[in-house]
């Protein structure tokens, strides 16, 4: 590690090695810091992703892949099963990945085209000249290095911390953190082509409850509820166990992880003066699925093409990498963001009664494009009333 | 004052993310607690595990 970069990316996850490797492509000198010993362990993730979501970053390399996804199934609240199917026979729809290993080969990717990786080491504070951000202090084996940049990239995932000592605040509402666990569980009876997502307030309040299969007889089980109705004596853990005593009585836990996603709105802004923050650290998970490997990626991509476009011509001011903040609002995901805020908050809302109304009312679903939009406007074909309740929301799903 | 039970930490930070103070940081395995922690409950609240408590302090 050096004392200057044209870039430093605090956080070596999905975001921070796409605004790496894409800094080094750039031509810049680039450092993705990571406070963790290694890249991609702990997982904190339920590893899936759409087909073309991933296939826009990365061809998929069975080193990397757990399991292909044909489909999808949801589960009502009084326990009807929805299948959703896509309309290619056989196509494969998404993937469940193995994160150790995608986020390794993400970073191995920044480091060939040229950036440099610090593992075990920790942004402790920003250095601040003048009220303006200057690079950050870089904490390994109890000793602190001063690193400078003209720009620096926050992709510090959701505990991120970074972005709070810039004056920026990132906390989460309470009933917009998703409270979550997730088991690994191994020799359970499953289909391993489906992912299965079970609603209802008696489940998962305010949130659901997942299978993504990892293999044969193996996926991961998890949950996530609403911080608002978490409590003692009614966590997030209580309502896996008991799905899960239940469900696979017999199957075995290999791996036990906790974790937070934001399902707020991404932050009123996402750059300062020589500063961009990017993924779970500027909030941009889809509110409706929990997704945000794909948006991680995305946002550190752009952030980096930004910073190089700026350093390049001499203007690192806010006023100029706002173009980075403009242009991820404007994007598909941008959009896909806000829009799907607004139906989680519908969701939310509605009792188990409405949502087995909801989920009744199509009993197969085979969907032309296999994405969470195309799920929504076939079932607002089916339930034309469902366009009065969700209002001026419904003319832009048409 | 808030207690961390260190033996159910799982440190997965989501505690972190809802503390409106900044008071809590994730040191790769180790949840720090900084002195400006209000005691306000929000983070014992919401932890997936309840790995946080809120204690009377005597």
């Amino acid at each position: 590690m050096k004392n200057k970069y044209d870039v430093l990316i605090i956080g070596g996850g999905p975001a921070g090695a796409l605004a790496g490797r894409t800094a080094a492509e750039k031509g810049l000198s680039a450092c993705i810091v990571e406070k963790r010993p290694a890249i991609g362990a702990p997982v904190r993730c339920a590893e899936g992703i759409g087909q073309e979501a991933l296939h826009e970053f990365i061809d998929p390399d069975p080193r990397w892949i757990s399991a292909e996804m044909q489909g999808a199934g949801i589960v009502a609240p009084d326990g009807f099963l929805m299948k959703l199917e896509s309309e290619m026979a056989g196509g494969k729809v998404g993937y469940v990945l193995d994160r150790k290993f995608f986020d390794r080969e993400l970073v191995w990717k920044a480091a060939e085209a040229g950036a440099d990786v610090a593992v075990k080491s920790r942004a402790a504070a920003p250095i601040m000249e003048d009220g303006v951000l200057k690079g950050a202090k870089i904490e390994y084996c109890g000793k602190v290095t001063n690193v400078r940049a003209d720009v620096v990239i926050a992709a510090d995932g959701v505990e991120s911390k970074f972005s709070k000592w810039c004056g920026i605040d990132t906390t989460v509402p309470v009933r917009e953190i998703m409270s979550s666990v997730q088991y690994v569980m191994a020799d359970i009876d499953i289909d391993q082509h489906s992912t299965i997502f079970y609603l209802g307030n008696d489940v998962a309040p305010e949130g659901y409850l997942w299978i993504f299969p990892k293999g044969h007889r193996t996926a991961n089980v998890g949950i996530g509820i609403s911080g608002k109705k978490s409590g003692q004596g009614h966590r997030a853990k209580d309502y896996l166990d008991r799905f899960v005593k239940k469900t696979f009585p017999n199957g075995k836990t290999i791996e036990y992880i906790p974790g937070g996603v934001s399902v707020c709105r991404p932050l009123d802004c996402t750059v300062a003066d020589n500063f961009l923050i990017t993924g779970d650290a500027a909030r941009v998970v889809d509110p409706l699925t929990g997704g945000g490997i794909y948006n991680a990626m995305y946002t550190g991509r752009l952030a980096a093409e930004v910073a190089a476009d700026c350093i390049s011509k001499g203007d690192t001011s806010k006023k100029a990498l706002m173009v980075y903040d403009k242009t991820w609002r404007a994007s598909k995901m941008g959009k896909a963001i806000e829009r799907n805020y607004h139906i989680k908050e519908y969701l939310i809302k509605q009792p188990d009664a409405k949502l087995n109304e909801i989920i009744h009312s199509v009993s197969k679903m085979n969907l032309k494009e296999f994405s969470t939009i195309s799920l929504i406007k076939e079932i607002i074909r089916v339930n034309p009333k469902l366009v009065l309740e969700l209002g001026a929301l419904a003319a832009s799903l048409r | 004052m808030l207690k961390v039970h260190r033996d159910i930490c799982g440190y997965c930070g989501c505690c972190v993310s809802v503390c409106p103070e900044g008071a809590l940081e994730l040191i790769d395995a180790y949840l720090s607690v900084e002195k400006n922690c209000t005691s306000c409950g929000i983070c014992a609240k919401v932890c997936p595990l309840g790995a946080l408590e809120v204690v009377n302090e005597k």
